[in-house]
């Protein structure tokens, strides 16, 4: 187990080394800079400044070095200046991580939290009017962009209660701060949930055709024992590697939502700092995204020797 | 003329019943309260200077004070709206090339040091580029190509030094983009945390968050402002900053955010909202490369301009509300612009669309194009409804004239230095002027050498006669002139104008003393004579 785990630890730095280069090449590779951008607001580009700009910022070093600077910064704590606000990125992105942080984590409780056990029932009676209805729920989930879904709960919320929950002030308790993430992580999370649902569905109906199943319920055990411990427990573990996946790819669709509801995350942040080419800002916020996503999937992995004790990772 | 007794009389009752309407508009209005804004993006800056956008200088304008401003009360700016501001008075030379302002006293800045006639050198010296310090971006050096120099006499007072007479210099002294700057506080910080004398105080700018400003207790005018604050949080989506301003969230929108289309959305969600629908300023033009063969030939680009069918767009995309103009906004609204009769005689603006095209037809032909000889163009806009739209339409009408037209949307971020590559053929650009006036809009986008002359027109006879009307005194000869100029850079296809934007600004109806100025968006944000009635 620990010569898998440093194996895989191992595995886990080359790919972000990997990573870091991926991501400081594209973001160098696509047309313009944030020189072009600052001189957008002013209608026009004055080539000799552009330059001068560009010198300040030390864009008119060869890539290498930029990357070699870049890294030698990040091993130190240093992550530079954000090109557009001229403020430390730390400073830009470390008050966002929090809130994108508790947004994720809520959209992927409400993605458990009803996709799990809806898709339980679903499978339990299966092809009865309960099981259609859940199956339609769940596909206008996986069919419904989450921009529009947004766009819809504002509108109704306006409409009906004539206020909208979007963010304009800091919530000052926690009260405040469950209400404001309430609906967007609803918005997020039930594209997950119906995923989620989905395919525990299909996980359950495969385990309760199983021989251990049947000789379960003829050995009388409780219907609730036998979906909710017997079958659930080694049906779940497909559905762990989609809730891995799934909490990785969540940073996608925060964006839309963040931007629909307005709050300042980090994955709004993220779209608007490629916009303006905020290298510093971009760089280090992919990476920081890169570093979760692996972790994540690291956990997902030991998940399953977790969930399921047959699997064993040899030494 | 010596004063009867009866004027006399008739002059005492309007004074005291000017004083009394005062006294009675000053007993409503009422001190405190925050106003919230939303606005549509983090300004790119705090640096008015260094920016030509209104989402920097309609939150930053209450910052600073300018030497001379447009009346904030007056919705047309012209050069009868132009009030004291840190100048208390003014006089020109005999000879009209030394402007010498005297400068308020006792006034400070945000962070306590005095205001002196020092400020307002080293402000324009960054402007001409002389000052020791360097502005990032100057896009309005252009404006001041007939500025010699600046210099103090003593603390109090200022003499510009021109080149030659210009009357309408202080007109582009007046706008909002041209504020004061402190001599102490060097460009960087300007753009980061911005001090001035104004009414408003910067506080913070979070990127993609809010701005906040807050009031200057020690506002040299007495009395105001009369809020305690302005806040605007930036919302990127429009849907939701609409719905959120229906919703009551905020007190207004932001500068001319609401289309005409949307505005209809707005009355009917919220009827009793207040919203003033007006023209921008900001026209939507077409920008035609003149160096790429074959647009070298004018010949095409009056053939161009020939088959713009303006009413089409107007109709379309503004719902007829848009407005049919030259490069200069028309009355009401304007003050230069030529007037429906006029503007009808300047070749393409003949509302026979079908005879314009014909004649444009026949030029085509005449160059050897036609029905099976058609010149392919790539028609480069950028990636955004208000640009790609019209464009669209325009590839349209081009087919009319044996031209084909493709759409190359252009990221944002890369227009501008396309368009200074000279990298396109043939584009559609929309231009804002910050003060209404023919120096502003001729030496900005036409002259030889100006920075955002993206077509690169530059004509010397066109140069003397911008020469001429700049040097007139405001009157009919020269708005006959400027006509006349007005004219000819629409038939020159210099950057045909299709139509002038108009826009709406809504606020609560407890939002009072705000006044939406008509002919530009960027000067009335002062706010210091806002006032919420709650």
């Amino acid at each position: 187990m620990s010569t898998y785990l440093i194996r895989r630890f191992l595995l886990m730095i080359l790919t972000l080394v990997g990573m870091s280069i991926v991501i400081f090449v594209l973001l160098r590779l696509v047309p313009g800079n944030i020189a072009d951008i600052m001189f957008d607001s002013a209608g026009f580009v004055d080539p000799a400044e552009k330059a001068i700009i560009e010198a300040e910022l030390g864009l008119d070093q060869p890539i290498p070095v930029q990357y070699y600077d870049w890294i030698a910064g990040l091993l130190v704590g240093d992550l530079g200046f954000s090109y557009v606000s001229e403020m430390p990125a730390i400073d830009e992105i470390g008050p966002r991580i929090p809130i994108t942080a508790k947004l994720a984590a809520l959209s992927l409780f409400f993605s458990v939290l009803f996709g799990l056990p809806l898709g339980v029932i679903s499978a339990v009676r299966q092809n009865t009017a309960l099981d259609y209805v859940l199956r339609v729920v769940s596909l206008s989930g996986l069919s419904l962009p989450s921009f529009w879904l947004a766009l819809l709960i504002l509108m109704a919320c306006v409409a009906w209660f004539g206020a909208i929950p979007i963010y304009t002030d800091t919530p000052e308790s926690l009260w405040d701060e469950l209400a404001l993430y309430l609906l967007p992580s609803a918005a997020v999370g039930f594209r997950a949930s119906a995923l989620i649902m989905r395919l525990t569905r299909s996980s359950m109906l495969e385990v309760l055709r199983q021989d251990y199943i049947r000789t379960a319920k003829a050995k009388g055990a409780p219907d609730n024992s036998v979906n909710y411990v017997h079958a659930l427990k080694n049906a779940v573990l497909p559905v762990t590697t989609i809730i891995g996946i799934e909490a990785a790819f969540l940073i996608g669709g925060l964006i839309i939502t963040e931007t629909v509801f307005n709050i300042p995350g980090v994955a709004h942040f993220l779209v608007e700092a490629i916009l303006m080419r905020d290298y510093p800002i971009v760089q280090n916020l992919v990476m920081f995204i890169a570093i979760i996503v692996v972790v994540i999937n690291f956990i997902t992995d030991l998940a399953y020797a977790a969930l399921d004790p047959r699997i064993k990772y040899a030494d | 003329m010596k004063p009867t007794f009866s004027t006399l009389v008739a002059g005492a009752t309007l004074v005291l019943l000017g004083t009394g309407l005062a006294a009675g508009v000053a007993e409503a209005q009422k001190q405190g309260g925050v106003l919230k804004f939303y606005h549509r993006g983090t300004p790119p800056s705090g640096s008015i200077h260094e920016e030509a956008t209104n989402s920097t200088v309609s939150p930053y304008m209450g910052v600073f004070n300018n030497l001379v401003m447009y009346d904030q009360s007056v919705a047309t700016n012209s050069a009868d709206t132009i009030v004291p501001d840190l100048a208390t008075e003014w006089s020109w030379n005999d000879a009209g090339t030394e402007l010498t302002f005297k400068l308020r006293e006792g006034v400070t800045f945000h962070d306590g040091k005095p205001f002196t006639a020092k400020d307002v050198v080293c402000t324009w010296n960054l402007v001409l580029g002389t000052a020791k310090a360097r502005l990032r971006k100057n896009p309005r050096k252009s404006w001041y190509k007939n500025l010699e120099s600046v210099s103090a006499n003593g603390d109090h007072e200022v003499t510009f030094t021109l080149k030659r007479r210009q009357p309408a210099f202080l007109s582009l002294l007046a706008g909002g983009y041209s504020p004061v700057y402190p001599c102490h506080v060097p460009p960087k910080k300007m753009r980061t945390h911005p001090i001035g004398t104004g009414p408003f105080k910067f506080v913070e700018l979070k990127q993609n968050e809010h701005v906040k400003f807050t009031r200057n207790e020690n506002y040299w005018k007495e009395g105001r402002p009369y809020l305690d604050g302005h806040e605007w949080t930036i919302i990127k989506s429009r849907s939701t900053r609409v719905l959120a301003f229906v919703a009551g969230k905020f007190d207004m929108t932001f500068n001319s955010d609401v289309t005409v289309p949307l505005l209809k959305d707005v009355k009917e969600q919220a009827p009793h909202v207040v919203c003033h629908k007006g023209p921008t300023n900001v026209s939507t033009n077409l920008i035609v490369n003149q160096d790429s063969p074959p647009f070298d030939n004018a010949d095409i680009r009056k053939a161009m301009v020939l088959t713009i069918d303006r009413d089409a767009f107007i109709q379309i995309l503004g719902h007829g509300e848009t407005i049919k103009s030259g490069s200069l906004l028309p009355p009401p609204s304007g003050v230069w612009g030529m007037p429906p009769d006029v503007l009808n005689k300047v070749a393409g603006y003949n509302p026979d669309v079908a005879a314009n095209r014909e004649e444009a037809r026949k030029i085509m032909e005449g160059l050897g194009y036609g029905p099976d000889n058609r010149l392919q163009v790539k028609v480069a806009t950028r990636n955004i409804a208000i640009y790609r739209d019209p464009a669209v339409i325009l590839i349209d009408h081009l087919k009319e004239i044996y031209v084909d037209g493709e759409l190359e949307t252009v990221e944002t971020s890369n227009w501008h230095a396309k368009v200074a590559r000279k990298d396109y053929q043939v584009g559609l650009n929309l231009t804002g002027i910050g003060v209404d006036d023919p120096d502003a809009m001729f030496y900005e986008n036409y002259a030889c050498g100006s920075q955002r002359n993206y077509t690169g027109y530059c004509k010397q006879e066109m140069m003397d006669l911008f020469e001429k009307q700049s040097m007139m005194d405001n009157g009919p000869e020269r708005l006959e002139l400027v006509w006349e100029i007005d004219k000819r850079l629409q038939e020159d296809a210099a950057r045909p104008i299709i139509f002038n934007n108009v826009a709406a600004t809504c606020w609560q109806p407890d939002v009072k003393g705000f006044t939406m100025m008509t002919n530009s968006v960027y000067n009335g944000w002062r706010l210091e004579d806002v006032w919420l009635d709650r």
